[in-house]
């Protein structure tokens, strides 16, 4: 194509602009998934076909509407949030619920700490998790600890941090990252990642209720990924739960977020090359983790595979493949192996090498079954 | 029993020392001075508002392009102000290019620096190559001045085999070495402490640092931590803030409540100066100015330029969502920082148009060219993921790598190695 044709004004000509409406929307990388939606549903009632992001101000403006101290802060959350996951509640709720902080993210989390602490609910959104870790002392030593060290006088439990986290195809350092295993390391914190809209909205609906601290960490990918048919009433998934998606005796493949979808496509592939039946399993919640789910389903294949798009080393997969083989050990076939993002920065344009795909994980599914 | 005794004698160690000894108490009540805090004494209970100190805008150029005092004319020569010209226009058509090939889905994502080029040329002009610059993104024509090469520019849009980052970061995440340019960080305000540590290290050294920094950036804990270090330890830094109005779709009315950030500088007890960004002499002089003082005096300065951010935020973002096109138009018609520095060198007989149409030919064909070679060259190899983790690479990692390097032998077809260096 000719360049010469792209030399035309582009400041405000934004009519091609419009079709993209969230900062990490443009995605022109190949993709590295197949979205597998949710069917089950958790509740009667009626539905609606939407995706992540929309699930997730479903579930904001429920709670603004039965919780009328209820707040949603942030960088950029008045006009909608940069994946808009906040879009039209100021105008519904007014600047007071729904607004916009200075740009400070130890800010963000410390004033949510203090609202919470006074017993009004307090959503607070951290634009990237990338950039949690300004905030990192307040959440560490402040959120974390505050019931424990007042005796149970003061807590904070009525403060939710949504981040959105993970691969999007052309993140780089500083776009991609997946920070669970940083939280899951600290007593007093709740950390869950939702797998799509179904979850997104039940899972945040549980957080904010919940009467301990919690984060979300929300694949940010899967904002648009794909729709659901997510109940319009409210409902809430349990936190603690991992959830088998599909049963099977060979290999158990355990993933949350956005790895889930990767995992499910591996099970096809593991069913077609080498005819095996892989159980794959939601972790959903990472902290408090769902044990008895794992352990029966590593007794059950006695082969297990876990997979996450952070760093191998402490990345949440250690603590899993540790806690697994003390559990399970008499019962293993072969160790539990992990595939994982390499011990490196996440890199932008290596991105589709970085990442634990597919092929890697048949790979290990193979070296698993010939142990 | 043994504690309050030792509390006692402490307690009394302390009286002694502060108040009993005559000459220091002499010196301590005609200082009047308290925990470092000058005193004067009131009996009215007044408070001290925001609107207390109201920082004034430094102007040399009017909108029409012509010097307001003379006294002000920094009276550059013909060849730097044609330079100036012709960075702040090649900046803009790169601009327009880089911003279309993102959305034609040639590169992944790219920020504009439309209406804020005074800031970039103007105090980049007004120091030296071995000034040390910590950037935060949107200072694109700081490196132009610099001499980064069009092609360096592209191939790290690209992050292609000849792009220095080695084609981990985003695009205009540039940096060089050879022209003391930290590495663009995408998190905000990181580069402001680090700034003032850099300039700790060089004092002496007949240099100093300037940092740049959005108004947005500078709520960040990481933004007063670097002040109050800068003024206490005397760094010889330039704090520069482009004050552009938003902080993507944050405007600054919510992100502060006192005089701008220029108002925080005497409460750090640093020299401040505030400009007006789209007048590239009053960006040059202020510059030139707090790089006198700081080399001098070993103190900070912080300039807070008053700009406008045209563009969108970057490619990710649609500012229609959140400010009116009037707002906008008002920005580039009459504020237009280019444009007065172009009337300025029309009125001085040393540009016209036959020259803008023949630059601008120049510049696209240049652009166009150091785009197509940036596409066409491959990626690095797609070993470097696991280079400059550390300076050697660890066991844990290699065997990462040589794992890898294994599954790709055997899963070829699955990863687009083509398009990387073999
Ligand atoms: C620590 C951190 N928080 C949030 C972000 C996301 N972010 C990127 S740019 C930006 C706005 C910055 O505004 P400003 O400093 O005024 O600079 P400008 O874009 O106007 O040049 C935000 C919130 C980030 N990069 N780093
Ligand atoms: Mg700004």
């Amino acid at each position: 194509m000719a360049l010469n044709k792209l030399y035309t004004t582009c400041i405000q000509s934004s009519s091609f602009l419009k079709t993209f409406q969230n900062v990490f929307g443009v995605t022109q990388a190949r993709n590295f998934f197949n979205y597998f939606p949710t069917t089950t549903m958790p509740v009667e009632g009626p539905t609606e076909k939407i995706n992540m992001y929309q699930a997730i101000n479903d579930a904001l403006d429920i709670i603004l509407k039965e919780d009328d101290t209820a707040m949603i802060f942030g960088e950029d959350v008045a006009f909608g949030g940069v994946f808009r996951c906040s879009v039209n509640l100021q105008e519904k709720y007014g600047q007071a619920r729904v607004f916009n902080t200075p740009l400070c993210e130890q800010g963000i989390v410390g004033f949510g700490i203090g609202v919470a602490a006074v017993g009004s609910t307090a959503i607070a959104e951290i634009q990237f998790a990338d950039y949690i870790f300004p905030a990192f002392d307040q959440i560490v030593n402040e959120a974390a600890k505050f019931r424990y060290r007042s005796g149970n006088q003061f807590n904070c439990g009525k403060l939710t941090i949504r981040a959105p986290c993970g691969a999007v195809g052309h993140g780089g350092l500083y776009h991609s990252q997946s920070p669970e295993a940083y939280f899951a390391h600290t007593p007093g914190l709740k950390v869950v990642v939702p797998r799509g809209p179904i979850h997104a909205k039940g899972l945040l609906l549980s957080c904010i209720r919940d009467p301990d601290p919690c984060i979300v960490l929300e694949p940010k990918v899967l904002y648009r990924a794909g729709v659901e048919d997510v109940p319009s009433n409210d409902y809430s998934l349990p936190l603690g739960k991992a959830e088998v998606l599909q049963e099977g005796d060979a290999v158990t493949l355990i993933g949350w977020g956005t790895q889930v979808h990767v995992l499910m496509e591996v099970a096809q592939l593991a069913k077609s090359k080498f005819n095996v039946d892989c159980e794959v399993i939601d972790l959903v919640s990472i902290l408090p983790w769902d044990k008895d789910t794992i352990c029966k389903s590593a007794r059950k294949t006695r082969r297990v595979l876990i997979a996450h798009e952070a760093p191998m080393t402490s990345g949440f997969g250690a603590e899993l493949a540790a806690t697994i083989q003390e559990e399970c050990f008499l019962q293993l076939e072969a160790p539990v192996t992990r595939v994982t993002g390499f011990d490196t920065p996440f890199p932008c344009i290596f991105e589709p090498f970085y990442l634990p795909d597919k092929w890697r994980c048949l790979q290990a599914i193979r070296n698993l079954l010939d142990y | 029993m043994v504690l309050s005794k030792n509390c006692a004698s402490l307690l009394g160690r302390y009286f002694r020392n502060t108040l009993i000894p005559k000459t220091l108490s002499a010196s301590y009540t005609s200082s009047q001075v308290h925990a470092d805090v000058k005193l004067e004494w009131t009996q009215n209970l007044n408070f001290t508002g925001s609107s207390s100190l109201l920082i004034p805008s430094y102007r040399v150029l009017n909108q029409q392009g012509q010097i307001i005092k003379e006294s002000e004319d920094p009276k550059l020569s013909d060849s730097v102000l044609e330079k100036m010209y012709k960075n702040m226009t090649l900046l803009n058509v790169i601009d327009k290019i880089l911003y279309e090939s993102q959305r034609q889905g040639r590169i992944s994502f790219y920020m504009t620096n439309f209406g804020e080029e005074a800031t970039h040329i103007g105090s980049a002009a007004a120091l030296n190559e071995d000034d040390v610059v910590f950037g935060q993104y949107r200072e694109t024509g700081v490196l132009l001045w610099r001499g980064f090469t069009l092609s360096e520019l592209m191939d790290q849009c690209y992050g292609n085999c000849d792009d220095q980052g080695k084609g981990r970061q985003m695009p205009v995440h540039y940096g060089s070495k050879r022209l003391n340019f930290v590495t663009i960080s995408s998190p905000l305000a990181t580069q402001l402490p680090q700034a003032a540590g850099a300039a700790y290290a060089l004092k002496g050294k007949n240099k100093i640092v300037i940092c740049y920094f959005g108004e947005g950036a500078a709520s960040e804990g990481d933004a007063h931590a670097a002040f109050n270090f800068a003024a206490t330890l005397g760094c010889p830094v330039i704090f520069f803030c482009r004050n552009n109005g938003y902080a993507i779709s944050t405007p600054s009315k919510e992100q502060y409540k006192g005089d701008g950030i220029a108002g925080r500088g005497p409460g750090y007890g640093i020299n401040t100066l505030r400009v007006d960004g789209n007048d590239i002499f009053a960006v040059y002089n202020a510059t030139k100015m707090a790089k006198e003082y700081a080399i001098t005096e070993n103190k900070p300065v912080l300039i807070e330029a008053l700009t406008y951010r045209v563009g969108h935020h970057s490619t990710s973002d649609d500012s229609t969502k959140y400010r009116s096109v009037e707002e906008v138009q008002h920005w580039t018609a009459t504020e237009n920082p280019v444009n007065r520095l172009r009337l300025y060198l029309e009125n001085k007989d040393l540009w016209n148009e036959d020259m803008e149409k023949q630059w601008h030919t120049e510049s696209r064909k240049d652009i166009l060219t150091a785009f197509d070679a940036a596409e066409k060259k491959s990626k690095p190899h797609w070993s470097e993921l696991f280079n400059d983790v550390y300076q050697e690479i660890p066991d844990h990692i290699r065997k990462q790598m040589e794992e890898m390097q294994q599954h790709i032998e055997q899963y070829k077809d699955q990863y687009p190695i083509k398009a990387y260096s073999p």
